[in-house]
């Protein structure tokens, strides 16, 4: 009825149905409903919402979770029910919906009676009893007896015995005010036994065989008089209704307990949502199409829509008595034997809360946790009420006052494929990016590794070469002739504006004003904490323009560190920002032969040292490409990094690789990268930094002005960023030179009694180096610059014990002559 | 997941927002002259108020702008956007 008002009144609706066809709790009864069977009523109601463009109808679709702003997950199953699913149908499918309204009419859900051997095979909720006969046209026994506190468990009376079901009794708790439905039961020959409590089920393998009933007590703690046995195969039991306020309270609301009714009602909205019908505690079927078409006309006046008149059909169900919650149900007085189940699924029973409670327990939370109440994939939807209320009376309080467990999402479990969704595979589940040479590496068989989202070449092995050999080779090559990288996927921001320099000043911990145009300068990035968070190269292209360089997976978090302090703390500075890292293709010629090669290739550049020393570049033409010349070199050799345009790249990558030929030009991947920049003593950041490194730990104090402020300088002397101790960067030489130490090995000092054995520093990066014929490692050790020639050892998994010699952190060329050449 | 109005593209969903953390938290202009408690303070110590929030968010796949917000931290609702170096709006009960 709600849909209907809405999709009537012109608003865009979901229906979202958990079950396989629209009507809840209709399809299961023979209540009439306008004059017609409840069921043909609904069928109406989904064909006339069906009409509507606007209204979608998602059946085999649970709301699993009402999130904040009025976000809701609809979790909708799509092959479970077909036999034969088309091969590429997704199975399920996850709603995502930002709501303006929301109306819950979520139902309830039948409570158990909880009494001695209520778990046994044949007793049953009444309502599942009525479904199976009513919507399945299946009798789950041939003789039954309902256990009931209320009345609406006399429904199942009739439509036993429309299904030709014996009906032997009602056991109702209740004692006085006989109720119409009483007498009804017993207008059609059914025994009612008021004021009576089943005290004991005898089953077998079978399922329910008997069951023993007796009188109660006035105030309903004990049984004061054996009735006598009914023999029976089905127990109906009910203990009430529970409106599934799940939805609601995981919106924010706090669900209030209604003492007439004895369940939890939902309370004060938080979001913009509202509860009709049975989860709003309103049980009377006429009355709540009425509720709905008003629910739904608020929800409608709250979006600014004029909600139209719908009338509501009337129903042919009877006012109800009140029920009588009689939360645990005494035993046989003679041979209490048997348990009391509380929660089917984690088998809590009522004995269980007690002796919580005895124990000392008092937070409902607290007793979920020590008995297991609650938890499982039911998340407590049956037992939960009925265990919050035996606690209460425990401890001799109101249920109201112990309050319910919180609801979480999901309400019922859900697939990971379901929230993975599209997110899967190669293709779908993370952006893929490539740089314009990509094609190349791949013709040529390289091993690629994943940088961030980029896919970089790692080695090119050569056929029935291993990685150490590739890298070997391409690091020998390198420095012996020529080697050439795709330096592509470096981060690039083009910084422009009256301010840019000041803004490097501000950022990098070295002077930047000073920086001519023509000159690149390496530059070391702190966070406000004093840690380095980022490195690279930023080149003055004129008087206000810069290109800055990041690490290739730094590049994004840079740029917003950059555009955070323009915009929230100096917005007077003139400083535009643009990330140019896709618009760029970057081959990198690195080795003594590199000037030679692109002295071959160049048009417009004159590369002799005078005039394009180490840290410049220049303008001109590469193979007729216009391109931007950097001398920098991260390997420690003469090198140049050629930028053009991103969609040239790969046509100046091959004219180099053919250029190359005659000096045996190498390419060379990432790995073989980072031993050409440990065997300089560069750092990684990221690598050999993690968070906790600063600038002096790495022994870069020479980068870090003593001038001007910057970013992170303050922090450089707190007292634990200040103290001496600190790990520091330092060079790893193994005794047994041809030992790689494993990355990230733990160092001690050696051999101690104490234990742990102190650590003392860890391996950041570590390589057989070839150039140099032995491994190299570069290791944070505390107070490590101290410990220069010292001795640390590595102790493996396999026990091994490694010794290795503290260095200096560079290992080859320490004077830099090589690159300046 | 919120829905967060950029001031400059309106209303989006929180996952193409980062979070700033408190605002109006201003960087000292001379961090030197600052004692290590003073600048332990600025750089780690925040309200984390229960009730209403200033914050700072940033619309990161989007117009890439940061911007205020006030927030009350138990329910997420968001009362008020405004632009950086605008006045913030009144607040209750703080």
């Amino acid at each position: 009825m709600a849909a209907l008002t809405a999709a009537r009144s012109g608003a865009r609706v979901i229906v979202a149905d958990e079950q396989s066809e629209f009507g809840g709790g209709l399809l299961g009864t023979g209540i009439e409903v306008g004059g017609m069977v409840a069921r043909k009523w609904v069928q109406k109601m989904v064909e006339a919402l069906a009409k509507w463009p606007e209204v979608m109808m998602l059946s085999r679709s649970t709301v699993t979770g009402y999130h904040d702003h009025n976000f809701l997950v609809i979790n909708e199953r799509r092959t479970h029910h077909l036999s034969n699913p088309a091969s590429l149908m997704s199975r399920e499918r996850m709603w995502r919906v930002r709501a303006k309204q929301v109306v819950l009419a979520t139902g309830a859900i039948e409570r158990p009676l909880v009494f001695t051997d209520n778990d046994r095979p044949g007793v049953m909720l009444a309502s599942a009893v009525s479904v199976y006969m009513k919507r399945y046209a299946a009798v789950p026994g041939r003789s039954l007896v309902v256990f009931t506190n209320n009345d609406s468990a006399y429904r199942v009376v009739h439509d036993a015995i429309d299904a030709g079901v014996v009906v032997k009794g009602v056991v109702d708790l209740r004692d006085d005010g006989v109720s119409a439905a009483a007498d009804a039961a017993r207008c059609a020959g059914v025994p009612v036994y008021l004021g009576h409590a089943v005290t004991a089920v005898k089953s077998n393998f079978r399922g329910v065989k008997r069951i023993n009933i007796g009188r109660l007590s006035a105030d309903g703690r004990s049984v004061v008089a054996h009735k006598g046995a009914i023999e029976c195969d089905v127990l109906a039991m009910s203990g009430g209704w529970n409106p599934t306020v799940h939805l609601h309270a995981q919106s924010g609301g706090r669900p209030v307990f209604d003492e007439t009714n004895a369940c939890f009602f939902p309370g004060v909205s938080v979001q913009a949502e509202r509860s009709t019908g049975a989860c709003a505690g309103e049980f009377d079927l006429s009355l709540c199409l009425v509720r709905a078409v008003e629910a739904a006309s608020e929800a409608l006046r709250q979006v600014g829509i004029d909600p139209v008149t719908v009338d509501t059909p009337g129903t042919a169900q009877h006012s109800e008595a009140p029920l009588r919650a009689l939360w645990s149900i005494p035993g046989d007085p003679v041979m209490p034997r048997g348990k009391k189940f509380v929660d089917y699924q984690n088998d809590t029973t009522e004995a269980d809360i007690r002796l919580a409670a005895r124990e000392g327990y008092r937070s409902i939370e607290h007793v979920k946790r020590y008995t297991a109440l609650g938890f499982g994939t039911d998340q407590g939807k049956l037992g939960n009420v009925n265990g919050m209320a035996i606690l209460a009376d425990a401890l001799g309080q109101s249920p109201g006052a112990i309050g319910t467990t919180t609801y979480r999402p999901n309400y019922t479990p859900v697939t990971f494929g379901a929230i993975a969704g599209r997110a899967v595979g190669e293709v779908l589940f993370d952006p893929i990016r490539r740089t314009p040479m990509h094609e190349w590496h791949v013709e040529k068989g390289a091993a690629f590794e994943d940088v961030g989202q980029w896919k970089r070449p790692w080695y090119y092995p050569l056929p029935g070469e291993d990685r150490e050999k590739a890298v070997s080779r391409e690091c020998l090559a390198t420095r012996q002739s020529v080697g050439i990288l795709d330096a592509s996927t470096l981060g690039k921001i083009e910084i422009t504006g009256r301010d840019a320099a000041e803004l490097l000043d501000r950022i990098y911990t070295n002077a930047w004003k000073s920086l001519s145009v023509g000159r690149c300068r390496y530059g070391l990035m702190l966070g406000e904490d004093g840690m380095v968070m980022d490195d690279g190269v930023t080149s003055r292209l004129s008087e206000h323009r810069y290109l800055m360089t990041t690490t290739t997976g730094g590049a994004a978090h840079v740029l917003n560190w950059l555009e955070r302090w323009l915009q929230t703390e100096w917005p007077e500075l003139e400083v535009f920002l643009t990330s140019v890292t896709d618009r760029w293709s970057v081959t990198s010629i690195a080795g003594p032969k590199s000037r030679e090669l692109l002295e071959s290739l160049s048009e417009g550049i004159d590369l002799s040292p005078e005039t394009l020393p180490f840290m410049s570049f220049c303008e001109g033409h590469v193979a007729g490409i216009a391109a931007r010349v950097f001398r920098i070199s991260f390997s420690g050799e003469v090198a140049y990094e050629i930028n053009v345009s991103a969609d040239q790249g790969l046509s100046l990558w091959r004219t180099v690789m053919e250029a190359g030929k005659p000096f045996g030009i190498t390419p060379y991947g990432t790995d073989a990268m980072h031993v050409l920049r440990a065997e300089k003593g560069y750092v990684i950041v990221g690598q050999d930094t993690d968070g906790s490194v600063t600038p002096i730990d790495l022994g870069m104090d020479w980068i870090v002005s003593k001038k001007k402020d910057f970013i992170g300088k303050r922090s450089l002397s707190r007292a634990d960023t200040a103290r001496a101790n600190r790990k520091q960067l330092v060079g790893l030489k193994t005794e047994n030179s041809t030992v790689v130490l494993p990355e990230g090995a733990q160092l001690v000092n050696g051999f101690s009694s104490s234990r742990p054995v102190p650590m003392v520093g860890h391996v950041t990066s570590s390589y057989f180096s070839a150039t140099l014929g032995y491994s190299i490692a570069l290791a944070l050790i505390k107070g490590g610059r101290a410990r220069l020639g010292g001795t640390v050892y590595a102790p493996l998994l396999d026990g091994q014990l490694i010794k290795a010699t503290i260095t200096e952190p560079v290992f080859y060329d320490s004077d830099n002559v090589r690159q300046r050449d | 997941m919120l829905e967060i109005e950029c001031p400059w593209c309106g209303a989006c969903d929180q996952s193409e927002f980062s979070y700033g953390g408190e605002a109006h938290i201003a960087r000292p202009k001379t961090p030197a002259d600052l004692s290590d408690q003073e600048w332990g303070d600025y750089l780690f110590n925040r309200e984390n108020p229960k009730g209403w929030h200033r914050e700072q968010w940033c619309h990161t796949a989007g117009c890439r702008r940061w911007f205020n917000a006030v927030r009350d931290t138990v329910t997420c609702r968001i009362k008020a956007y405004y632009r950086m170096g605008a006045v913030p709006p009144e607040e209750d009960g703080r």
